[in-house]
């Protein structure tokens, strides 16, 4: 409980002295609410325009958690096939590093030309820039393994899967999940700039399209408001994997255990 | 049951080297033509200094690597008849004590049931019943060694290869675990080969005393101990212990060119 109270007061505490110097600068200095609004505003934009924004905030997290699942999915499974043999590896990574290195921006377009369902293909560019941090970070895990341990699943003649199972899938669990935590804030931001791209409007739009209705129509306090819920839906995001990865460590892996009462004589 | 007399070579060797010699990829020549029988029920120490190729010579008898020259004959009735235990405890961490004593019976195909019981059988035997369901990073030094010989004897080998098992350990519990090494080998007529640095370790436990020289490794003398089992604090205040440490010290000193 002390604990928690410690994590959380200090960054509470720097983000009401800035949302209050913020408020504090706009009304003394008169900045117009179409440059700069100010908290307060914001919020009240928020609250006003709730019944369009949250239907787009719901699209752009459903596109970026389906993103984010195929990517953990096809991306895991990618690593696995990666170390089957160092010839697959060979002939794959080099393609799996150009779509990594492209920028979406300039590949989305064309998605969106040969892929009719709109929603199908705005999912699809996310994947793209969100699967390579877990392909990458798993096959890294995959491959290090103990080698002792991997010399005792040889001495008991243990068949490819049974060393999968038992010494190569939990020993890359730790990076597998590293990588997920940085997949998701890269899925937010390829849903997002996907959906920019996309520029489709009407209701199912996400939150990408509210923004650039704002700023066609100068409703800057909307704007802020689209901005605010994308950035708490990183964060949540972030904050959402992180507590998945400590669930599932936090009784052996070194990121996660709490370093008291460590041996046991 | 009857004890194994240490001085008897029961019939064949387990496993026999001849003529073996492992180079490896980068060059590095570790062992250089060594011819060595392991009897049946005998407690043989590799004694060398660092880095010259005991360990090749412990996982050539594993069958965990090929000889690059000459041929390693293994007489065990099948694949689990090994056991290994490394330098390190080599425990996987996500897994319980008893979930890593286990891992060996799983891979074997063994019915739940059984492994349950003859997991449980193992960790009463090394004092880690009340440890069943801690992790290895709970555990000191020297009790993630015993869950690591738990392991290796688990499927009941006939053969126990040991890796400077005890090296990484402070020195009570060091002999504390030597003692409970002879215990099993003398209860459950183990053949066992282990490798070493310790002079005083090897002439505590073993039958018999490989001298390997520096690498590229070879065998430059044998030396039999010829003490009554059991062994324990008399043993070790004794002339006759003292006198093999010399001899064994001689040896190594010769091997290492300083003779």
């Amino acid at each position: 409980m002390k604990r928690a109270l410690g994590n959380i007061l200090p960054p509470a505490l720097v983000a009401v002295l800035t949302l209050t110097a913020w408020e504090v600068i706009v009304r003394l200095r008169h900045i117009p609410e179409y440059l700069l609004p100010g908290p307060l505003r914001i919020a009240a934009a928020l609250k006003e325009d709730w019944p369009t924004l949250y239907p787009s905030l719901l699209q752009t997290l459903a596109i970026t958690g389906e993103a984010l699942l195929a990517a953990a999915v096809l991306g895991g499974g990618l690593a696995v096939l990666l170390i089957q043999a160092k010839w697959i590896e060979r002939s794959l990574f080099p393609f799996a590093v150009i779509v990594q290195v492209t920028p979406l921006v300039a590949i989305a377009p064309l998605l969106l030309i040969w892929i009719q369902d709109v929603r199908l293909a705005l999912v699809l560019c996310a994947f793209l820039v969100a699967f390579f941090p877990v392909a990458a970070n798993t096959a890294l895990g995959l491959q290090s393994a103990d080698h002792h341990l991997l010399d005792l699943m040889r001495l008991y003649g243990a068949s490819r899967w049974q060393v999968l199972r038992f010494v190569r899938l939990p020993s890359a669990l730790p990076y597998f999940l590293g990588g997920l935590r940085i997949s998701g804030g890269l899925a937010l931001i390829g849903a997002v700039v996907a959906e920019f791209v996309a520029g489709t409007g009407g209701a199912a739009s996400g939150l990408a399209y509210r923004i650039l209705e704002a700023g066609y129509t100068l409703a800057i306090p909307r704007m802020f408001a689209a901005l605010a819920l994308l950035a708490g839906s990183g964060v949540l995001l972030y904050a959402l994997l992180s507590g998945v990865s400590y669930l599932l460590l936090r009784r052996w892996h070194e990121s996660a255990v709490r370093r008291d009462g460590v041996a046991v004589e | 049951m009857a004890l194994p007399d240490p001085n008897v070579r029961d019939g064949e060797p387990v496993v026999r080297l001849r003529q073996v010699a492992k180079r490896f990829a980068s060059g590095t020549e570790a062992l250089a033509g060594i011819d060595l029988a392991v009897a049946s029920g005998e407690l043989l120490a590799l004694l060398g200094p660092s880095g010259c190729g005991k360990s090749t010579a412990l996982r050539l008898m594993a069958g965990l690597a090929e000889p690059t020259a000459g041929s390693v004959e293994r007489r065990l009735p099948d694949r689990h008849a090994v056991g290994f235990v490394f330098q390190e405890p080599t425990l996987m961490p996500w897994a319980t004590v008893e979930g890593n004593v286990a891992l060996p019976l799983k891979l074997l195909g063994v019915p739940p049931a059984e492994i349950r019981r003859r997991v449980a059988e193992r960790l009463e035997g090394l004092g880690l019943s009340g440890f069943a369901r801690a992790y290895p990073r709970e555990l000191s030094g020297g009790m993630k060694m015993r869950v690591s010989i738990a392991r290796a004897l688990v499927a009941r080998p006939r053969l126990l290869l040991l890796d400077e098992p005890f090296a990484a350990l402070d020195e009570i519990t060091r002999w504390k675990l030597n003692d409970e090494l002879l215990a099993l080998w003398q209860r459950e007529n183990l053949t066992i080969v282990f490798v070493t640095h310790s002079v005083y370790e090897s002439a505590y436990l073993a039958t018999r005393i490989a001298v390997l020289s520096a690498r590229p490794g070879q065998i430059v003398g044998e030396i039999a101990v010829e003490a009554p089992f059991p062994r324990g604090e008399g043993y070790r205040n004794s002339e006759a212990y003292l006198h093999t440490c010399r001899a064994v010290s001689t040896k190594l000193a010769e091997a290492i060119g300083e003779g």
